[in-house]
């Protein structure tokens, strides 16, 4: 059987980062080893939270008879599709009213995107214009390179953002990207709570970068992947995204519920299409058939019936809310412990960026050397760009994390 | 001045209006229209009480519902016990699913498994496998072209086509013997360019139920030995054929024994009934372990962009199946009941076909195998069928065998015959 494999050259891929922290943890048998790597929220216990909305409506659902396993249509659950862009868009946006608001149940955030991009591509600047360029924010989450250049996209490029001195927006360097780049480029914002950064624009500045984009002709794609989980509040955290719908953009959102549900292995998320009108979206949505059906067929049933279960009952969609504010406000409170600990330390530098910062993430600012000095000598493990999950952290370990970051700093240059 | 005024503001008013109508999406044409999809539409729109909907590839019980299977209803139970977390999977999905996957394809004492020299990710069903695999296969193999059987799967091309590669066929249905064209199959693949890929059905063949016998499937192996062709097995109805997962995953099994390293897609839609959950595998059969993780590390790298990882619910309810003694022998049973359902409306029909006093051989009704039917009627007396007796089928005379129920079988075949006399 020893004949030549088809397969001989193929190189070992080097392994995706985020995963790789978290198996490094797991390995690791220091007692007192803090995983502040990948994104998922963890209670005070360090433990992950099923939602007790999710709880009741699963039990719902197993004891529903009526419900079987048949294929969803090819875009969707119909009734989680809408009530997933209700909660982007807000249940009374003009746009939905004037019947040109459609969406495509996709596998889970990751999903949404790849539908967007690989609609773009075909459509979007000419048909098969692999060459418009796509700006994702340096940083960003570092799949969206990998999720538009595998739609065939050629020309990836980054706009400023983070501002490492400053520790904040490097504002002027975005609006000055959006000025200066080519006429059509698609732009990837984030809707709030940016991963890595935890940065957001101001409602001002995200006025101007809407004028700007709107000036130049440039793409809205918005990904939402926190709503709910970045302040606590649902309207709070789409602002940005209705405001550009209120200004008449064409765009795409695409909505992730692994967070705000904790649906995270149930992989749902829904690409919200804002079209100019009902003949147009009508056009998009059956040329968004023809991508899923090569793709995946029709997309997964349990996790979207929980979601449109939930936000189509008053009395679940409330639950809802109050489970998204429960662990919205935890991570405040480690937000703000966390910095109070580091001030009372006499830790170097300004630490008011852990507060100002929002949803999940915080870039710390700390560099490679001192990331490697937590993970190797302190057992914390975090992201090389500094990125720390706060949901990783608790009341008991806060001490010793604060006391590590303090560490790092002094000890490491 | 007034007119001055009054022309600015039409002006102006011309140049709002067309830039608020402008949209990026003008040049966008409307898609084709789904053929299977829109046969089940124009299925709902009758309103004929004795209409039947054979277009639809989902299994269907004797009173024509949708069956739940109680293997899956016991395992959901045992798994909402268990009250786990929701957190993410690893990219290529939940161990234990894909270790049975494994198994059940390849069989548990098989070699492969042993030697660890196969890599089994978790996907989104059958499709999500086959595109995994047909983007695999246009990353890291060379040559562009996929031979499919003639006719395939309509998703077959598309899939591979958007994936990158390039379609060609090989003779498989026999048209004047409603079976398989065996001479025009090998002679094809005997002309098939080196290490192209060979894409073949594991049995009930989709969409005309013509599986090859087993001496026939030897001398295929033998061929495309010969040929060095890269094989790319789709099974998407094991145990759901023959009743027997065993003997439905022969084929498969006979190939690796050969010495071929396959590709193998794998769907619990139908034989679990788990359609609207997504489950599936797909296995790449490695020289050895070494290379089996070069290889994973290399799926995982395709997976990520277009969905991080897959879904947990029908994955944990096919393991807890496949891993739980008396829930798997529950639902072997289910699925022999399933498909010995379907062979009796086979058998049903000729019977009355033959009731009807039709002259034609029917045989092919019972020699084919699983879901599908390949009738043999032709477009006119398709169309003569639908419009006449409401009966909805695709085009190309394919019936599915599980929207046929002892309520309707007399009716179907006195509509048949009627079309066909």
């Amino acid at each position: 059987i020893a004949t030549m494999s088809v397969f001989c050259e193929v190189p070992q891929a080097a392994p995706v980062a985020v995963f790789k922290l978290s198996q490094d943890f797991n390995n690791d048998q220091f007692p007192k080893k803090v995983n502040l790597g990948v994104g998922a929220y963890r209670t005070d216990e360090c433990q992950p939270w099923v939602l007790p909305v999710v709880k009741k409506v699963e039990k719902i659902i197993v004891h529903d008879d009526r419900l079987n396993h048949e294929y969803l249509p090819i875009l969707g659950l119909p009734e989680f599709r809408s009530s997933a862009s209700k909660i982007a868009l807000g249940d009374d946006s003009p746009a939905i009213q004037e019947n040109r608001v459609g969406a495509v149940q996709c596998l889970g955030g990751t999903g949404a995107l790849k539908m967007g991009a690989e609609f773009l591509r075909r459509f979007y600047n000419g048909n098969n214009n692999t060459k418009t360029p796509v700006y994702v924010s340096a940083p960003t989450w570092e799949n969206h390179n990998a999720v538009f250049a595998n739609a065939g996209f050629e020309d990836i490029r980054s706009y400023k953002y983070w501002d490492a001195e400053k520790r904040g927006l490097d504002f002027a360097g975005f609006l000055g990207d959006l000025e200066s780049c080519p006429e059509h480029s698609i732009f990837v914002l984030h809707a709030c709570a940016h991963n890595p950064t935890g940065t957001d624009p101001t409602h001002e500045q995200w006025k101007q970068i809407a004028e700007t984009m709107m000036k130049r002709n440039l793409f809205v794609f918005f990904d939402s992947a926190y709503q709910g989980f970045a302040s606590g509040s649902l309207d709070k955290d789409a602002w940005a995204v209705r405001y550009f719908v209120s200004m008449d953009f064409e765009m795409l959102c695409a909505q992730s519920f692994s967070k705000n549900f904790g649906l995270y292995n149930e992989r749902v998320g829904n690409l919200t299409v804002v079209a100019r009108d009902a003949d147009n979206l009508k056009r998009i949505l059956s040329q968004m058939e023809m991508i899923v059906r090569t793709t995946w067929s029709n997309p997964p049933s349990q996790g979207a019936r929980i979601v449109a279960i939930t936000l189509n009952s008053p009395e679940l969609f409330t639950d809802w809310k109050d489970n998204v504010k429960t662990m919205a406000d935890r991570v405040l409170l480690m937000r703000a412990q966390l910095k109070a600990k580091l001030q009372a330390l006499g830790t170097p530098g300004t630490w008011d960026h852990i507060t100002e910062q929002i949803g999940m993430f915080s870039f710390t600012g700390l560099n490679p050397k001192q990331v490697e000095y937590m993970v190797k000598e302190r057992h914390v493990y975090l992201m090389t760009s500094g990125r720390i999950n706060m949901c990783g952290l608790t009341t008991k370990n806060i001490d010793y994390v604060a006391e590590s970051i303090h560490e790092a700093v002094t000890k490491v240059q | 001045l007034f007119f001055i005024i009054v022309f600015h503001v039409i002006h102006i008013t011309i140049h709002l209006t067309w830039c608020f109508c402008s949209s990026w999406w003008g040049g966008v044409q409307m898609g084709p229209p789904d053929p299977i999809l829109g046969v089940s539409e124009a299925y709902k729109r009758d309103t004929n009480p004795k209409k039947m909907n054979l277009g639809v590839g989902a299994y269907r019980d004797d009173q024509g519902k949708p069956f739940v299977l109680s293997c899956v209803r016991k395992a959901e139970a045992v798994i909402t016990a268990k009250q786990m977390d929701k957190e993410y999977l690893a990219i290529g999905g939940l161990g234990e699913f894909t270790k049975s996957c494994a198994q059940l394809a390849l069989g548990n004492d098989n070699e492969v498994l042993k030697s660890g020299r196969n890599i089994t990710v978790q996907t989104i069903s059958g499709t999500g496998s086959l595109r995994i695999g047909a983007n695999f296969l246009s990353r890291f193999h060379g040559p562009r072209d996929v031979y499919l059987p003639k006719p395939s799967w309509g998703n077959h091309t598309p899939i591979f086509r958007d994936a990158g590669m390039q379609l060609k066929a090989y003779r498989y249905y026999d048209p004047s013997t409603c079976g398989f064209d065996f001479k025009g199959a090998l002679d094809d693949i005997s002309k098939i360019p080196e290490q192209s890929v060979i894409m073949l059905h594991a049995c009930a063949h989709n969409p005309t139920g013509v599986d090859p016998r087993p001496e026939q499937w030897k001398e295929i192996s033998d061929i495309v030995k010969k040929r060095n062709l890269l094989v790319f097995f789709d099974m998407a109805y094991q145990g759901f054929a023959s009743g027997d997962i065993d003997r439905d995953a022969w084929a498969v099994r006979y190939f690796i024994e050969q010495g071929h390293n396959i590709l193998l897609s794998q769907s619990f839609a139908k034989n679990m009934g788990l359609y609207g959950e997504r489950v599936g595998g797909f296995t790449v059969v490695c020289n050895d372990a070494e290379e089996a993780k070069r290889v994973e590390s290399q799926l995982k790298i395709l997976i990520r962009p277009i969905y991080s990882n897959p879904p947990m619910n029908g994955a944990r309810i096919a393991a807890t199946i496949l891993n739980t003694p008396d829930l798997r022998s529950l639902w072997l049973e289910e699925v022999h009941g399933m498909a010995n359902r379907i062979i009796k409306m086979r058998e049903e029909l000729v019977a009355g076909l033959k009731k009807e006093g039709s002259t034609h051989n029917w045989q092919h009704v019972t020699d084919q195998i699983g879901m599908f039917c390949f009738t043999g009627l032709k477009p006119e007396q398709v169309e003569r069928l639908t419009k006449e007796f409401s009966v909805y089928m695709t085009k190309d005379g394919r019936i599915s065998m599980a929207g046929v129920t002892s309520g309707n079988v007399g009716y179907l075949a006195n509509g048949i015959h009627a079309v066909t006399k």
